[in-house]
């Protein structure tokens, strides 16, 4: 049986810098690696001997993709330290911004990332060229996402309004409510967009994961939840640390994310929408039925759909907030710094973030520790390359290795994210 | 530059969060026409498709911190036409530069199981410290208006008009009233560079610098004034060693501060 190496130098549209190596050996698969070479930026060590207050701005430079999760990671984390609990308006004013952050990423995954590759396009540019309609509803998309975001954080990539406690301004109804119309439109784009990404061709590929997300009681997880998987994990965000270990491998690209108890796991639209499909919206549950994706989704290609699916239900959930809200009477909650350890995970858009901070008695910064999704997926991408490409070893060269690329890009990697954690040696074979 | 055909524009990264990258994707309404004014020829977080160049204009997001990277931005240079920085990275070091006022293997022992993989250079630096550049677009983020202007002035054959001013200048033009002389709020505006619009200001906090030094600044006299408001010398250091830390003004009034901090 046949050898040969499969090689990506640099991977194209994902969110930082990586690559990809694959060694087949006598018809199987020798060595899979999905190479970081994104210079590491020390975020850990830097937060250290900074004040409590400065982290939501701080930690909002990890990425400028998804910079509104890491503020509130930060903002959930503190308050967990200060005990102090942010309910009613001012924990909807967060879940609006969250959403429109979600809006705006999966829409950049879904029509300028992932769509070219199933359709054979380079890029979105030259996909917008035979399909202009679909480019521009895609753009449009993403728009009013940014838009959500600007709303309540002043602008789009790292959001100035965010405070522990809360806000530094509020947002007066009137600046709001015009984007209800907006919205309107967007879900039923939203709606229209997994009808497209379902008429897709899909690679017939399944496996067994191991879904971790957030669930929350009554809603689609965001900001809060507990820690659940579909093999019986179900802990509070605070017991991450006994549950999760990263490893430092010495293996040429990166560090690996496991559990303790159960190895490789997937985080992800994919994990959410497995463990928490019944708190979805109505419209976004019917526009996953109609499309004929079942409750249960193992295809990570369909990640697409799925992405898709909760850009309806943030459409959806966006405008039931901004319908909904009253400026509460303060913009935010004071706290008081005290030596406290502070934990929070939230739901970015490409899966689980924790952070967990050690706080002195002036609320100077004593440890940080911030575990980014792409971390999290590594080895589930490494896996999925494995039995993708032994499966699919008699395709041409040109096409498999564009297939692992887009196996690869299932999982919208942010490798500016997961770098801290990641070594970056350089080898290029 | 030649009529015949489209001007190449190549996107580098460097050292960054993606994010100055992500404003060119994020001009959803130009985005198009900007396609079809300009041959994007390497972008690979929008496309996997790579021209060779030389390239007529070259973006370049993040600062350096590798030895590999020291190289790499030569042979961007070499392959460049026009050459612009954009954001606090490429123009100042970014936030990654907060290592230049420590150790830099005690960071990455802190983050790193196995420092000995790692391979990193001391500090963060700027695109200019290392070759020519012909441009500097600030701002953590960078203003997507003011990338779309540096596009055009480019094209054009001009200079762009991206006011060097401070943010106080800003606060006029949208009518802000000045958080620090009306509410006590310290405000890193009268010494930072124009582009954001002040947008802090209009939301009742102080400006914290993401544009950097503005043209000609007195970080002294501004610093002097937090004094009188209150601000502890150790809390004046960290509002200067942000996402600009790096750049002059502000790394030097960091640094003046902290000696005056440990005399007192």
């Amino acid at each position: 049986m046949k050898s040969k190496t499969l090689k990506v130098e640099y991977l194209a549209r994902v969110e930082g810098e990586g690559g990809l190596y694959i060694k087949v050996k006598d018809g199987r698969v020798a060595e899979v690696k999905l190479k970081i070479f994104e210079p590491p930026r020390f975020f850990e060590a830097l937060l250290r001997g900074r004040n409590f207050a400065e982290t939501p701005d701080i930690t909002a430079r990890i990425c400028g993709i998804c910079p509104v999760a890491y503020q509130m990671c930060a903002v959930h984390a503190m308050e967990s330290a200060f005990g102090v609990r942010v309910g009613g308006q001012l924990r909807a004013l967060r879940r609006l911004i969250y959403l429109g952050e979600w809006i705006e990423s999966h829409a950049l995954h879904v029509y300028l990332l992932h769509a070219p590759d199933f359709l054979g396009y380079e890029d979105a540019v030259r996909m917008a060229g035979d399909h202009p309609d679909v480019a521009e509803r895609g753009l449009q998309l993403k728009k009013i996402g940014n838009e959500v975001v600007a709303a309540v954080g002043g602008r789009e990539i790292h959001p100035i309004n965010v405070r522990v406690g809360g806000f530094y301004r509020l947002p007066e109804k009137r600046e709001l409510t015009p984007l209800v119309g907006r919205l309107e439109w967007a879900r039923e784009a939203a709606v229209e967009t997994v009808r497209w990404v379902a008429a897709l061709p899909f690679p017939a590929f399944e496996r067994d994961y191991t879904f971790v997300a957030l669930r929350h009681p009554e809603e689609y997880p965001v900001n809060e939840g507990r820690v659940v998987s579909n093999k019986g994990l179900d802990i509070p965000g605070e017991e991450y640390d006994a549950h999760f270990e990263e490893e430092h491998v010495e293996h040429s690209n990166a560090l690996h994310s496991v559990m303790k108890e159960g190895g490789e796991y997937c985080v992800g639209p994919l994990a959410r929408y497995n463990l928490n499909f019944g708190l979805l919206s109505p419209p976004a549950q019917e526009a996953a039925r109609t499309a004929g994706l079942d409750p249960v989704c193992r295809n990570p290609f369909k990640s697409i759909i799925v992405r898709s699916v909760e850009m309806v239900h943030a459409c959806d959930e966006a405008i039931g907030i901004i319908n909904d809200y009253e400026p509460p009477e303060e913009p935010f909650v004071e706290v008081r710094p005290r030596p406290a350890t502070g934990y929070a995970c939230t739901e970015a858009p490409r899966g689980i973030l924790y952070h967990r901070y050690g706080v002195d008695g002036n609320g100077t910064v004593t440890d940080a520790k911030i575990v980014p999704p792409t971390a999290q997926n590594q080895k589930a991408i490494e896996s999925d390359l494995r039995e993708f490409v032994s499966r699919f070893l008699d395709l041409p060269e040109d096409k498999l290795q564009w297939q692992c690329e887009q196996a690869v890009r299932n999982y919208d990697p942010c490798i500016s994210c997961a770098t801290h954690l990641i070594k970056p040696r350089i080898v290029r074979e | 530059m030649d009529r015949r055909r489209k001007p190449k524009l190549a996107v580098w990264k460097f050292s960054s969060c993606s994010g100055c990258q992500l404003a060119l994707l994020n001009l959803e309404d130009e985005l198009l026409q900007v396609a079809g004014a300009v041959d994007i020829a390497y972008f690979p977080e929008a496309s996997r498709a790579v021209a060779k160049g030389p390239y007529d204009l070259s973006l370049v997001e993040g600062s350096i911190t590798t030895p590999h990277d020291v190289e790499r931005i030569k042979d961007v240079r070499r392959e460049s036409k026009y050459l612009v920085a954009v954001g606090a990275c490429a123009t100042a070091g970014g936030i990654q530069a907060l290592r230049n006022f420590k150790d830099v293997n005690e960071f990455v022992s802190t983050v790193y199981a196995s420092p000995e993989y790692i391979e990193t250079l001391a500090k963060s630096t700027p695109i200019a410290d290392h070759v020519l550049v012909d441009f500097e677009l600030r701002g953590c983020p960078i203003n997507k208006r003011q990338l779309l202007e540096v596009l055009s002035a480019f094209l054009h054959g001009r200079r762009p008009n991206t006011p060097p001013h401070s943010v106080c200048v800003e606060c006029k033009q949208v009518g802000n009233t000045c958080v620090m002389v009306a509410q006590g709020i310290p405000c890193l505006g009268p010494v930072t560079h124009a582009g954001c619009g002040a947008l802090c200001p209009a939301y009742n906090r102080g400006c914290y610098g993401c544009f950097g030094p503005m043209e000609t600044p007195n970080p002294e006299a501004l610093s002097e004034q937090w004094g009188r408001l209150g601000v502890g010398e150790e809390e004046i250091v960290r509002a200067y060693r942000g996402f600009n830390a790096n750049a002059e003004a502000f790394r030097k009034e960091g640094e003046a501060r902290e000696k005056q901090d440990a005399q007192s």
